[in-house]
């Protein structure tokens, strides 16, 4: 009877192994976790798109839970999730603050005239520094900072509706 | 008794098979595209080993000298940057591990989360191991009981012809 029991072995395994496979096709390995979360934003000192002698400091960004958004001109995915920034910004009174990443001042002014400001304001990081301190390694990315400057959650991609709704606004909640 | 040897030869060629695999490199072509100045050439050496064990964030299998990603170059750039200021190798890695976290190394460091990742292989090769030696050792007991059984057998089988023709 044991020897019977025994001849199932395999076939457990098999199951076992199965499940943790199963589990594993639907992480995406390209989703990296920040090393950031829990941490304070990392400290700057940089200018704005709008204002090149303004000098504003991590500081700016503590008092209220807000998103800080990067993005570029240069990037595609950034005009795609333009508009839901803006309906944001709007609807959730929200605060957000943009980064303007490895960009030129012209054409974010443009971009910002042509397609609406959502932002309090973007800070002018023309040779990325910023962005590698803060671990970016693709625009656009969007950080949940909470009101003591810390780093809450980190988002890479598009943000849409769905996304907006069901994944980030739950979490500005929580730190609300 | 032929069986068990064939075996046994499986089973030491399946073992020198893994240990080739497990000990093997592969050399993968290294291309660098800046053109970095080198105040000597420690410091090119250093520069190409850290590039070397850095894993570009935004690929998912390629170190940042193979790389062409816009966020690899940046980080070529930094490394370059940290070298050229006096930081050690172990204070460049803590830099981009900081920024970027532990997917930036290509060896995982080891720690009570990565246990299972560096010794689960050898775990699951012993395990292996301790299966074909039970089966092994179960087979010959077997052989042996068959061969008993059959001189019991033939005890049994003398006594009832002895008695018959008697």
């Amino acid at each position: 009877m044991k020897r019977r029991l025994m001849l199932f072995i395999p076939l457990v395994i098999f199951f076992v192994m199965g499940i943790f496979l199963w589990q594993g096709l639907k992480l995406d390995p390209r989703e990296l976790p920040s090393a950031l979360i829990g941490k304070p934003f990392p400290a700057f000192n940089l200018s704005t798109v709008k204002d090149e002698n303004a000098t504003i400091t991590q500081d700016a960004l503590k008092g209220e839970v807000s998103l800080v958004n990067v993005w570029a001109t240069w990037c595609v995915s950034c005009r795609q999730e333009h508009p839901e920034l803006v309906r944001i910004a709007k609807e959730s009174g929200l605060k957000i603050f943009g980064l303007n990443y490895k960009d030129t001042r012209p054409e974010a002014i443009r971009w910002l005239d042509e397609y609406m400001d959502p932002y309090q304001f973007s800070l002018f990081d023309e040779d990325g520094r910023v962005g590698l301190d803060l671990g970016v390694y693709g625009a656009p990315e969007t950080y949940i900072v909470d009101k003591d400057g810390i780093v809450r959650y980190r988002f890479v991609g598009v943000i849409d509706r769905q996304i907006w709704l069901n994944e980030l606004l739950p979490e500005v909640n929580k730190w609300r | 008794m032929a069986l068990n040897k064939i075996k046994a030869l499986w089973l030491a060629l399946l073992v020198a098979l893994s240990l080739v695999t497990a000990f093997s490199y592969a050399p993968v072509a290294q291309a660098t595209i800046d053109a970095f100045e080198f105040k000597n050439d420690e410091l090119r050496t250093r520069y190409q080993d850290l590039a070397a064990v850095l894993r570009c964030p935004k690929c998912q299998n390629q170190n940042i000298i193979d790389s062409d990603a816009g966020i690899a170059a940046d980080l070529r750039q930094q490394v370059y940057r940290l070298l050229n200021e006096g930081y050690t190798d172990e204070e460049i890695l803590d830099f981009m591990v900081a920024r970027y976290g532990n997917f930036v190394l290509y060896e995982p460091p080891m720690n009570s989360l990565t246990y299972l990742l560096w010794f689960g292989p050898f775990a699951l090769l012993l395990l292996a191991g301790l299966v074909v030696f039970m089966l092994l050792r179960g087979n010959r007991k077997a052989a042996q009981d068959a061969q008993q059984i059959s001189e019991d057998d033939r005890e049994r089988l003398n006594k009832l012809l002895n008695k018959h023709s008697g």
